[in-house]
């Protein structure tokens, strides 16, 4: 891309095509939809953390008034192991579908066992009382250390550790392993004049979406079927329902719903395959809507994690070496993210020598999964904490000392590739500057600072521009709208094509609709799909400026295209007044038919996402309490299409990360059943638990994108965790390495300070 | 949630009648005001009556006003309504406070000082304070009417002292006279949408020198029920309320109390911000009785 682009919508801050139908309640979630006939579905789940299923008996439940269908385990195939490709949480095929019904053994309290249609709600869950299962308890696993103990439980029998060395001589917990190294750690640390060593934890937390999980599942008697639903990915839905349910991926059409937050959580799929089972059996339509327990039982979460963190510094402040055995527990079947976790660990430094060892551990908890820029805030989290206590050791300040470590463009990223030009530099620069941290800190409070970072990702994508006969313009992609994409596609699409904004609308279509698209995750919808609706527009420019050098009877390299329509070019001795996309659309029936552009790839280039956030706290002495009372969040969006919507994502991946660090966490009695499945005693953030989030956007553009987009959905979540703790760390006078920093334990730390 | 009868009596001879009746066949009833806790108890499978008696209509409970110098409110009146009240606002600002912290704007709208009395949640925000200022239950009978201190009406986690057949109809204080402020706090991890982990209410009276004169204590969240905390007031009366008489005051609280540990704090963490905030809560109305309450 060019250095400087002169923008005419690009930038602005139009109101969004979804706003009005969102604040007036007309708009169509997962759970709105209903069809003639429906019945309704409840989940029978697991009341054990881990048992033996020794036996179900659905007859009484088959019998019981209204009920059409009941469907258990049995009436699942058998699933072959395979990668899924493509979504944010990644995983295996057999995990998803034994995670959807429970065959065998249950493995987590919640898990699902048996499943009902009846005519009415109430009905259902009638019958599911009825259904006798009977379990044979097996004890627990809650914990990394419970798991990894010698003698633990074994949650998988069958599970043999990968990645290591050797193949594994037993089963075990450990899923797998992953370790890469550079330089000679030891001589690295025997350079050190101060090394900072410690263990960090980060407990089970939600994505906290307000809207439930909910779909309508339809079985056609030709086979052919149907799903509405929430999601962040109707083609992952598809993949994965068909998957688990042994059918071709052409029988299944998934139509998208708008979604209430994902955040990650929306990447796979619990309720389809059981509504369509239930649908197959019972011959009708079945609405299936979890209840805000349910979601908390059965669904999310993030991994809990153990980081062992041992990072080596100069006396100026250069790292010598670093080393981070990392452990994130999975839930119930593998695939936590503790792949991008190390990949994330070390990414914002240079650093010769290091080591890390990430581990993937089954817990009887319910299966992790994707939650914005999965892995990376537990590792940052302790990256950041150590980078604060060395700094305050060291006696430099903390923007001082990661601008003397920062990577830049041309430093090979820990994780392999070199970067191209990227923000972190800017963002600490920024932040240096930024009146929150030049001002006066008021007394008692204490100030954090950390860095965020995020790969970001491209993957697959397609668009479809249709120019209507009057010019007005329809956008056609397939990748749910959650943080204002339709509104950045919008106006990718008017600032290629030269028109208003207001001309454009864009349509999130289904899976017969739109051509492929990943899921709606891995920041990677206003990069990808937008560069996929800037290529659709500019196969219309083709296409109009074909149109216009054969009206004009001279060479198509005559003719160009220049504020919405096709001039011929100066000095081109043509008769011609310019053709806009109005005039062209309006002669289609004369010449070559509808205008239609099309795109569809496989998007390389991604920018990766660098922050750095501001964090001041102060600490209630006598009960342990933390009032945030003023927090910045700076990052690089490359370029920033739409700024209403990157500062909110700004602040919303802030609040969320600020949630993590002070009250969210899974609380579990010693069986293993969750004690705050509600968002009365799971506490995200209220709005008066929060200052003002401010922001500051960097743009150092992205070579990769036309308009210099990089990713900016998931880097917000990062540097929060990390920003509160060494707040409340300097506010308490006492180093915390555990989250939450919940009152009681703040308290307790203030004990032993 | 199962299905159940409705019914809205308007009077008190209609209502006596009518769960006389309830009890005579053996209907399981129970009376609404604002719903915010049946309602949810019914959905979550905790109550299924077979009657919902909704005591809105009937007069007595819809009352709020000062008769004499007794100050009362009526089992139904939404919380909104009562935190707005001038004496309330004016004389009770520790009680406004507390009822301020019920919910959201949305559920204060519905929900009511009764209701949430007869509840009788242990971590309830409106008990305390009612406590603290002396409020009694006025109670319908079978045969009449008869009044209860609120700290007897509170007997165990959701249980209160109505006998079958009874209903709470109004609550009733005496308004406080000069020198007299009183407060509530709680402590909650979250500022707001959530549930106390220790609540404490103080009603203070001072004598023409500035002595305190007489002190109600009231804690919440931390035993079966709210109570009177007797031996932290009496460790106030006769001082000015000195650090060293705010120390007493809060070592006998803690000492009072019995808190459980549970997924909202452990029972050590309980009793030290008991503790805590007897101190900071006596140091308010303190200084209420010399401001806005010395009028």
């Amino acid at each position: 891309m060019s250095e400087a682009m002169d923008f005419k919508v690009i930038g602005t801050r139009p109101i969004r095509p979804d706003g009005v139908d969102k604040v007036t309640g007309r708009a169509s979630f997962g759970a709105d939809f209903s069809l003639p006939g429906m019945l309704e579905g409840a989940v029978l789940r697991s009341p054990h953390a881990h048992a033996r299923i020794k036996s179900i008996n659905t007859d009484k439940a088959l019998a019981a008034p209204g009920v059409k269908a009941v469907v258990t385990g049995a009436d699942f195939p058998q699933v072959a192991a395979g990668a899924i490709e493509g979504g944010e949480g990644g995983g295996d095929f057999a995990d998803l579908a034994g995670n959807v019904i429970a065959r065998g053994k249950v493995r987590y309290h919640g898990h699902a066992v048996a499943a009902v249609a009846a005519q009415s709600r109430a009905q259902a869950l009638a019958a599911l009382a009825l259904i006798e299962v009977e379990y044979e308890p097996l004890p627990a696993v809650l914990s990394l250390d419970a798991a990894l103990a010698e003698s633990a439980p074994l949650i998988d029998e069958g599970l043999m550790t990968s990645g290591l060395p050797e193949p594994a001589a037993a089963p075990s917990n450990l899923a797998s392993v992953i370790e890469m190294g550079n330089g000679d750690l030891e001589a690295g640390f025997a350079e050190a004049a101060l090394i900072i060593e410690r263990r960090y934890q980060t407990p089970t937390v939600h994505q906290g979406y307000i809207e439930p999980h909910a779909c309508v599942g339809r079985w056609g008697q030709d086979d052919q079927a149907m799903l509405w639903c929430c999601t962040q990915g109707a083609f992952d839905v598809r993949s994965m329902t068909a998957k688990v349910l042994g059918q071709p991926v052409g029988s299944l059409k998934v139509i998208p719903s708008e979604i209430g937050g994902g955040f990650g959580g929306k990447t796979t799929v619990y309720l389809e395959p059981l509504a369509l089972q239930l649908s197959k059996k019972s011959g009708r339509p079945v609405r299936m809507v979890m209840t805000r327990e349910e979601v908390f039982r059965a669904t999310g979460p993030a991994s809990a994690a153990t980081i062992d963190l041992r990072m080596g510094f100069s006396s100026d402040g250069k790292i010598t070496a670093a080393e981070a055995i990392m452990a994130y527990e999975a839930g119930a079947f593998p695939g936590s993210p503790v792949g991008p976790g190390t990949m994330c660990v070390f990414a914002p430094y240079r650093i010769a020598n290091f080591r890390i060892k990430g581990m993937d551990v089954l817990v009887n908890k319910p299966k992790a999964a994707a939650y914005r820029a999965p892995g990376a805030p537990q590792a940052l989290f302790a990256t950041e904490s150590a980078m604060d206590e060395a700094a305050q050791k060291l006696g430099i300040d903390p923007i001082e000392l990661r601008l003397r470590n920062a990577v830049e463009e041309g430093d090979s990223a820990i994780y392999g590739p070199k970067f191209g030009p990227i923000g972190l530099r800017a963002c600490l620069e920024a932040a240096a500057a930024h009146p929150h941290y030049t001002k006066a800190k008021d007394a008692g409070v204490g100030r954090g600072v950390a860095v965020g970072f995020w790969f970001n990702v491209g993957l697959q994508s397609s668009a479809e521009v249709h120019i209507n006969e009057d010019g007005t313009v329809t956008v056609i992609e397939g990748n749910p709208d959650i943080g204002g994409s339709r509104a950045s596609m919008a106006l990718m699409a008017a600032e290629t094509l030269g028109v208003p904004y207001e001309s454009v609308r864009v349509v999130v279509a289904d899976t017969e609709t739109a051509g492929f698209s990943n899921v709606t995750g891995g920041s990677r919808v206003t990069f990808a799909t937008g560069m996929a609706v800037v290529e659709a527009s500019k196969d219309i420019i083709a296409q109009c400026c074909s149109r216009a050098a054969s009206l004009w009877s001279t060479d198509e390299d005559m003719v160009e295209w220049r504020d919405g329509a096709v001039h011929p070019r100066p000095g081109v001795n043509v008769e011609a007044t310019p053709l806009s996309l109005k005039d062209l659309a309006g002669q289609a029936g004369r010449m070559g038919g509808p205008l239609l552009g099309k795109a569809s790839l496989n998007a390389r280039g991604a920018g990766p996402g660098f922050s750095v956030n501001l964090c001041d706290a102060l600490v209630d002495q006598e009960t342990g309490q933390v009032q945030v009372k003023a927090f910045t969040a700076i990052q690089d969006a490359g370029k920033a299409i739409h700024p209403s919507y990157v500062e909110g994502q700004l602040q919303g991946g802030a609040v969320q990360g600020i949630g993590w660090a002070l009250n969210e966490e899974y609380v579990y009695s010693p069986d293993g059943i969750m004690e705050n499945a509600g968002f009365l005693d799971y506490r995200i953030p209220v709005a008066s638990d929060l200052p003002m989030i401010e922001t500051q956007i960097i743009e150092v553009p992205n070579p990769g994108h036309p308009y210099g987009v990089r990713g900016v959905g998931e880097t917000p979540i990062v540097a929060p965790l990390a920003a509160v703790a060494n707040a409340v760390s300097a506010s308490a006078g006492v180093r915390m390495t555990e989250l939450p920093l919940s009152p009681p334990r703040v308290l307790e730390a203030l004990d032993q300070a | 949630m199962q299905g159940f009868a409705y019914e809205a009596p308007s009077s008190l001879e209609a209502l006596r009648a009518r769960l006389a009746a309830a009890q005579g066949a053996g209907e399981l009833t129970q009376v609404l005001a604002g719903g915010t806790d049946l309602l949810v108890q019914m959905k979550q499978g905790q109550r299924a009556p077979g009657l919902i008696l909704d005591i809105k209509r009937v007069g007595e409970t819809q009352a709020l006003a000062v008769d004499g110098d007794t100050l009362v409110i009526g089992a139904s009146v939404p919380a909104a309504k009562a935190k707005a009240f001038p004496l309330v606002a004016e004389a009770f600002p520790g009680l406004a406070h507390a009822i301020d912290l019920i919910g959201s704007s949305q559920i204060q709208g519905r929900a009511s000082l009764g209701g949430n009395l007869c509840n009788a949640s242990p971590a309830g925000d409106t008990i305390p304070a009612l406590i603290a200022n002396g409020f009694e239950a006025q109670i319908l009978t079978a045969e009449g009417l008869r009044t209860l201190p609120v700290e007897a009406f509170v007997t165990g986690v959701g249980k209160n002292a109505l006998a079958a057949g009874e209903v709470l109809l109004a609550l009733q204080a005496p308004v406080p006279g000069p020198r007299s402020g009183d407060a509530y706090q709680r402590f909650t991890p979250r500022t707001e949408m959530d549930i106390a982990v220790v609540g404490v209410g103080a009603r203070l009276t001072l004598d023409d020198a500035g002595v305190i004169a007489s002190a109600r204590i009231a804690l919440g969240a931390v035993a079966p029920h709210a109570f009177l905390a007797e031996a932290a007031g009496a460790a106030l009366v006769g001082t000015r309320g000195e650090p060293e008489a705010l120390e007493a005051a809060a070592a006998a609280a803690m000492e009072a109390a019995k808190p459980i540990s549970d997924k909202r704090g452990s029972a050590d963490f309980r009793r030290r911000i008991c503790g805590v905030l007897v101190k900071r809560v006596v140091a308010q109305a303190l200084e209420r009785c010399t401001t806005e309450g010395a009028k």
